[in-house]
């Protein structure tokens, strides 16, 4: 007597069994779960973001009437138009010059709100949320009237004072000034939440040995506030940075890139290029070189985030 | 249970004759045999516009038992613009498209060709103007059937009180309704004069010197007036010529008399000058003066709408028209066809006229005398001359006539306006030259 008979199946029906006990395993296992949890929104991002993205690398490499392949050519040709650099230029100042102003404006507002008593900072921070909150392409609207160049509003107030009639869109300086305003006005909420969160992580006890050791009201910010918010102003510059380069409403709704082109930035160009003058190659090609300018930004400040997290 | 049996002969006779009833009997169709049909159309800014086209397509719809679908899409935002470039990048969509001036030749390629319906319109409803060909035609095709629903004429609307008042004009006199035009003495110069008299009064014409189209129509107008022409027909560049020169000097005169914020206005500015009672002329189709006719009575009523002053080289309108075109991905494109030539006959462009308060231009000659502009007012025949009736000036669109595709880009960037702005602000006219001409290569590229 044999005590094993041969089972030709045996072999199949174990491995399936322990293929379904691993299944079982890797279900069970939290990273797992989580995943299968994110796919649809993985999916979703694949479909929304990269199906564009990819197709916009390849709407750049064609000609203007998309029937050949031009690879670079699109770049090559934006490389020597006068406009093209005036637009890198502007959306440089553009987006520097905002993010900077919405991290100050949002540093101090934050600090004042942190300074109010508990039971009406809900109040505050509520009312200084409201910028952030309302739809841009309807609040430019709003500012759009503001600055209209016939009936401004703050040409009649600035008239009282004998001051004006301001060119708020009309002169290429102020039209700069005015788009970079709005920016700020509507941005700085969101550096405001995003220090006033870091500021009420940073433990007590720091600035009370700051306190004890002396520290002036400038010494505590400078030796124990801004330490301790490096990495929340680091994530929030970059968020900021990539948003604002990436702007198309407000610029759109308030000057349409005008005077003289003094106001376009990057995506206000390509649509100007790509739909307005239906040469989508060319529109995409402006709107990808987006890309290494933001790249270059990211890699420089997660760098400086990774190794700060290192050290620590 | 009897069971009779089936003949060889009898089953033979039973085919033949159900086969003969089969082909005899009357063809019935169904609710929508002749399938489906989708179509964009633009979204009228009149009220109460939109309605015409349903009905009229409604109408056809029943009679040709096809169902339908029409989606009213706005310029706000140029949402229509980038339908029409989703449509064109998807090759999918509506069946018909209403496309605006330039968008039938950028799309050219993915239209049907529709020689077919217009030879017979044109014989019935007569020939159609200069700009209709040039936008509408490529290598001898039809790219689509001018719509008269949207197009327009973006002519002088004066105010018939400031410009008699301050400039000494009387503009019903020199466009009076029902009869032709005296406007032998409406040139360049004598506008020029208007101009300054009316800015000294604090009445500035309202002209806009921004980056949108009445900006850059008006310009185009001006410049043609001069002969002159960036890029020409052939595709040469003529940037560096004396009629461009003339032009610009011209614009530096008219600027200095203009309100000072002239660079920052949109399409809707001019509106607001004119119904806020601030100047004494605009350059707009009627859209403006309706306005002013439901929030400021006193100043429609003394809107008169007639025809540009003339240049050395002629007198030149800004016409603006749409299209109904056909993509080539469509279909049912014999439907759309037939819809597009039933849409394209007197009774209903009439109907559709009519619906938009005498706003839409038909392209056709005869259409251009409907009793909708005699009677419309106030002041009665304050439209009589909006729709060119004694052909006294050329419609005509900026940057023609470059070939379309670079025109396109001379019209959406504004190179007109902004050389004007250049070298009104102080730079040197070869430099402004320079820049222009250095655009206008970036612009030919293929």
């Amino acid at each position: 007597m044999v005590d094993v008979a041969f089972q030709p199946n045996r072999t199949a029906a174990a491995q399936s069994g322990r293929r379904r006990v691993g299944l079982r395993n890797a279900l069970r296992r939290k990273s797992m779960s989580a995943f299968l949890m994110t796919l649809p929104l993985i999916l979703l991002i694949a479909i929304l973001v990269i199906y564009p993205a990819i197709y916009s690398l390849h709407l750049a490499t064609l000609n203007k009437a998309m029937t050949k392949f031009v690879g670079f050519g699109n770049f090559e040709f934006l490389f020597k138009r006068e406009t093209f650099w005036l637009v890198v230029k502007q959306s440089c100042i553009f987006a520097i010059s905002a993010v900077v102003f919405k991290a100050l404006i949002g540093f101090i507002v934050a600090h004042f709100v942190h300074n109010v008593p508990a039971n009406k900072q809900r109040k505050w921070r509520g009312m200084l949320l409201v910028p952030w909150v309302i739809p841009p392409a309807m609040s430019t609207l709003a500012w759009l009237w503001l600055f209209d160049p016939s009936y401004s509003a703050f040409n009649y107030t600035l008239s009282f004072f004998g001051i004006g009639p301001i060119p708020w869109t009309g002169d290429a300086m102020w039209a700069r000034f005015s788009v970079i305003l709005v920016n700020v006005w509507y941005g700085a909420p969101f550096f405001m939440i995003m220090y006033l969160a870091a500021l009420k992580s940073v433990p007590e006890q720091l600035y009370e040995a700051a306190a004890i050791d002396g520290a002036n009201w400038w010494q505590r910010i400078w030796y124990v506030t801004l330490p301790m918010m490096r990495n929340i102003i680091a994530i929030t510059t970059l968020f900021s940075l990539i948003v604002t380069f990436a702007n198309f409403d407000i610029v759109r709704i308030l000057t349409a890139g005008g005077p003289l082109d003094h106001t376009h930035i990057f995506a206000t160009w390509a649509f100007r290029v790509g739909i307005e003058g239906s040469d989508i190659p060319l529109g995409a090609s402006v709107s990808l070189f987006m890309v290494p300018i933001l790249a270059v930004a990211a890699i420089f400040i997660l760098r400086d985030i990774t190794k700060r997290g290192n050290e620590s | 249970m009897s069971r009779k049996k089936l003949s060889r002969r009898e089953f033979v006779a039973a085919t033949a004759l159900s086969s003969a009833a089969l082909i005899t009997a009357p063809y019935v169709r169904g609710a929508y045999a002749a399938g489906k049909l989708s179509m964009g159309f633009w979204d009228h800014w009149v009220p109460g516009a939109n309605s015409a086209s349903t009905e009229l397509v409604n109408e056809w719809a029943a009679k040709e038992k096809v169902e339908v679908q029409i989606d009213y899409i706005t310029s706000q935002g140029n949402k229509n613009l980038v339908t029409i470039a989703a449509e064109a990048q998807a090759k999918s969509g509506h069946d018909i498209f209403q496309m605006p001036t330039w968008w039938p030749q950028a799309n050219a390629e993915l239209l049907e060709p529709v020689n077919d319906i217009m030879e017979p319109l044109i014989k019935l409803n007569g020939d159609v103007n200069g700009t209709v060909k040039y936008l509408g035609q490529a290598d001898g095709k039809w790219l689509g059937v001018p719509a008269s629903v949207g197009s327009q004429i973006k002519g002088p609307c004066s105010r018939i009180d400031l410009m008699k008042k301050y400039a000494n004009i009387d503009v019903q006199e020199m466009y009076p309704a029902g009869s032709p035009p005296k406007a032998d003495n409406w040139t360049l110069d004598t506008f020029l004069k208007a101009a300054e008299a009316c800015h000294k009064a604090g009445f500035p014409f309202g002209i806009g010197l921004g980056e949108t189209s009445d900006s850059v129509d008006t310009a185009g107008a001006i410049f043609q007036s001069f002969g002159a022409q960036l890029v020409d027909a052939k595709g040469n560049l003529t940037v560096k010529t004396d009629a461009v020169r003339q032009s610009l000097d011209f614009y530096k005169k008219l600027l200095a008399f203009l309100p000072p914020d002239v660079s920052a206005w949109d399409d809707a500015s001019n509106n607001k000058w004119l119904v806020a009672g601030k100047g004494a002329m605009i350059m707009n189709p009627p859209s403006a003066w309706a306005v002013a006719k439901r929030d400021a009575p006193q100043v429609a009523e003394q809107c008169w709408t007639h025809g540009f002053p003339a240049g050395p080289k002629g007198r030149f309108a800004p016409y603006l028209p749409f299209f109904w075109s056909i993509w080539s991905f469509s279909k049912n494109k014999e439907a759309a066809k037939s819809l597009l030539s039933f849409l394209s006959q007197p009774a209903s462009i009439e109907k559709m006229v009519v619906a938009s308060g005498g706003y839409d231009l038909p392209a056709y000659e005869k259409l251009t005398t409907l009793k909708v502009w005699e009677e419309i007012g106030p002041p009665k025949g304050t439209l009589y001359h909006y729709p060119n009736p004694y052909k006294h000036q050329t419609l005509s669109i900026a940057a023609s006539p470059a070939p379309p595709k670079v025109a396109q880009q001379i019209y959406f960037q504004a190179t007109l306006t902004k050389m004007c702005l250049r070298y009104y602000q102080g730079e040197g006219m070869e430099k402004t030259l320079a820049w222009a001409e250095g655009e206008c290569e970036g612009f030919m590229r293929s």
